[in-house]
């Protein structure tokens, strides 16, 4: 290392001298810190430039993790009606199982099981989870509808519009599916998010497994087993499966704590996914703008926090209007 | 790209924390200028000086010449003092060390750092700067993470934290501070590119 005996304005190392600013740093930011701290810490810095570096230098990226942890965390709480311990190892927590299906179109909903179930829906920005006697949990995302239909040893649910996790007790006996239009997601043991947009299916498989498959027997396809990374995108006519990093499907699933995680995320992408929660939505006024990659983690429902930090981030003009939130370039 | 984002503007983004003490133009400078370049000059110095141990001190001495340059007199343009710098303390040093193989240095030219280039882009090293801290808070071990959120998030006395987290308060003061330390790596440093993200 650099502190040898001859050449002592190289000691002490810079790791020691950045493990001291860091801990003047915690002091600095604890609830108990004096006047007479604030004269230490001056004197301390008034030391040598290279204390003064070291303490700039821990104290600006302490500063600038203002601005992910306060996107990260602040405005949302788990919304479920079982909290778990500790929030954010809630908030991190890897989900033990889940797939994530979203149907985007499919045309008219189509229902395989009679609508004489239970129906449970949520507006734009809504949230809501419903508990069933068996211990599954199932967690609406904003303007979502759903049937609950359950019949003798079925369990069904149909996704007539928008998203939603399912936690599922598992029994062979009694086998949980969800239907999605023209297709059906059997539970094996694992948990699931099921979407439905416009035009077509997504399913991702998180953890546990499930099978997936085509209702409609005139085009009957063979069942896919999915695995913990798998995605289906299904048409209604087709589907493909591909895999993905888990932590990548988690991050979809951030919704429910009411956060939306954008990683490369187009900012017309990132838009679109915004304004399924909101009445006021965010409109990219031009294609460079709507080109520019966005990352981090928005609360899902604050339109004018992501103008803010669009603006700050990518530097682009954002005007807020009553109902709209104009980025341009 | 006509505006600096950074710029700090009512409405735009969160305010500065406090954190800092009221800032000289000279540390403005350097936390805007100067450790944005801190990846590249780290991945400088790994290539130019053979042993490894030594580089986040020479880090470090780098910036202790630059911030005392900048108290005289503001450098302009960054970049290139940064290197000139990072050059001749590698030379002194190795002067002073007697290391006679010393080409790396003496040619810097030829390691490819471009140090005309302007550096980068302010909303470059911003977007830069959220992602690695996203990957920052992902990396970090978890009882530093957990630490470092209550403070940061909830705002939480070491007290308060300390019952969150089942350990006593100087296990969470050294949890921040160590959380504190291993951010400004992740943020600044080239570590960040280290692990796997996708």
């Amino acid at each position: 290392m650099s502190g040898s005996a001859e050449n002592p304005q190289y000691a002490p190392a810079a790791n020691d001298v950045r493990a001291c600013a860091s801990e003047w740093l915690e002091r600095r930011v604890s609830e108990d810190w004096s006047n007479n701290d604030q004269a230490e810490l001056d004197a301390w810095l008034a030391e040598s430039v290279t204390h003064k570096v070291a303490y700039m230098r821990v104290s600006a990226a302490w500063d600038k993790a203002d601005r992910l942890v306060v996107l990260h965390n602040a405005p949302f709480r788990p919304a479920s009606v079982s909290p778990r311990k500790g929030t954010f190892s809630a908030s991190f927590r890897i989900a033990v199982a889940l797939i994530a299906l979203s149907a985007i179109g499919i045309g008219a909903p189509q229902y395989f099981s009679k609508p004489d179930g239970e129906t449970y829906a949520t507006g734009v920005g809504g949230r809501k989870t419903i508990t069933l006697v068996d211990g599954t949990r199932i967690e609406l995302n904003t303007a979502t509808a759903l049937q609950i239909v359950l019949k003798g040893d079925q369990r069904n649910v149909v996704l007539d519009k928008g998203e939603a996790f399912f936690q599922v007790t598992h029994d062979a006996s009694r086998p949980f599916t969800v239907t999605v239009g023209n297709h059906r997601i059997t539970d094996l043991g694992t948990e699931f998010v099921v979407r439905r947009d416009a035009s077509d299916v997504r399913v991702s498989l998180v953890e546990g497994r499930a099978q997936f498959e085509r209702t409609d027997s005139a085009t009957a396809s063979k069942p896919a087993v999915l695995l913990p990374g798998d995605v289906v995108v299904a048409t209604a006519n087709t589907f493909t499966v591909t895999r993905k990093p888990v932590r990548e499907l988690n991050e979809t699933l951030a919704w429910r704590r009411g956060a939306l995680i954008f990683f490369h995320t187009s900012l017309a992408e990132a838009a679109e996914e915004i304004n399924r929660y909101n009445k006021q939505k965010v409109v990219i006024a031009d294609t460079d703008a709507a080109r520019l990659q966005i990352n981090g983690t928005f609360p899902a429902n604050d339109v004018r926090l992501f103008g803010r930090v669009a603006h700050v981030v990518l530097g682009v003009n954002v005007e807020n209007r009553n109902d709209e939130v104009v980025i341009s370039r | 790209m006509v505006d600096s984002p950074d710029t700090r503007r009512p409405g735009a983004g969160p305010p500065p924390s406090g954190v800092a003490m009221s800032a000289s133009d000279a540390e403005v400078w350097f936390i805007r200028e100067v450790l944005p370049l801190e990846a590249a000059l780290m991945q400088f110095l790994r290539r130019s000086w053979r042993n490894q141990n030594d580089i986040d001190d020479l880090c470090q001495d780098i910036y202790a010449r630059v911030f005392e340059a900048a108290s005289e007199r503001i450098p302009q343009p960054t970049k290139p003092f940064v290197f000139a710098t990072a050059r001749n303390l590698l030379i002194d040093r190795a002067r002073r060390e007697h290391i006679v193989s010393f080409e790396a240095v003496a040619d810097l030219d030829a390691l490819g750092v471009a140090i005309d280039e302007p550096g980068p882009d302010r909303t470059i090293i911003a977007r830069e700067e959220l992602r690695r801290l996203q990957g920052a808070l992902e990396r970090l071990p978890k009882p530093y993470r957990d630490a470092l959120l209550m403070k940061k998030v909830e705002g939480l006395s070491r007290k308060e934290i300390a019952q969150r987290m089942g350990v006593d308060e100087n296990a969470v003061k050294h949890n921040i501070a160590n959380a504190m330390y291993a951010l400004a790596d992740f943020v600044y440093g080239d570590r960040a590119d280290l692990g796997g993200a996708p």
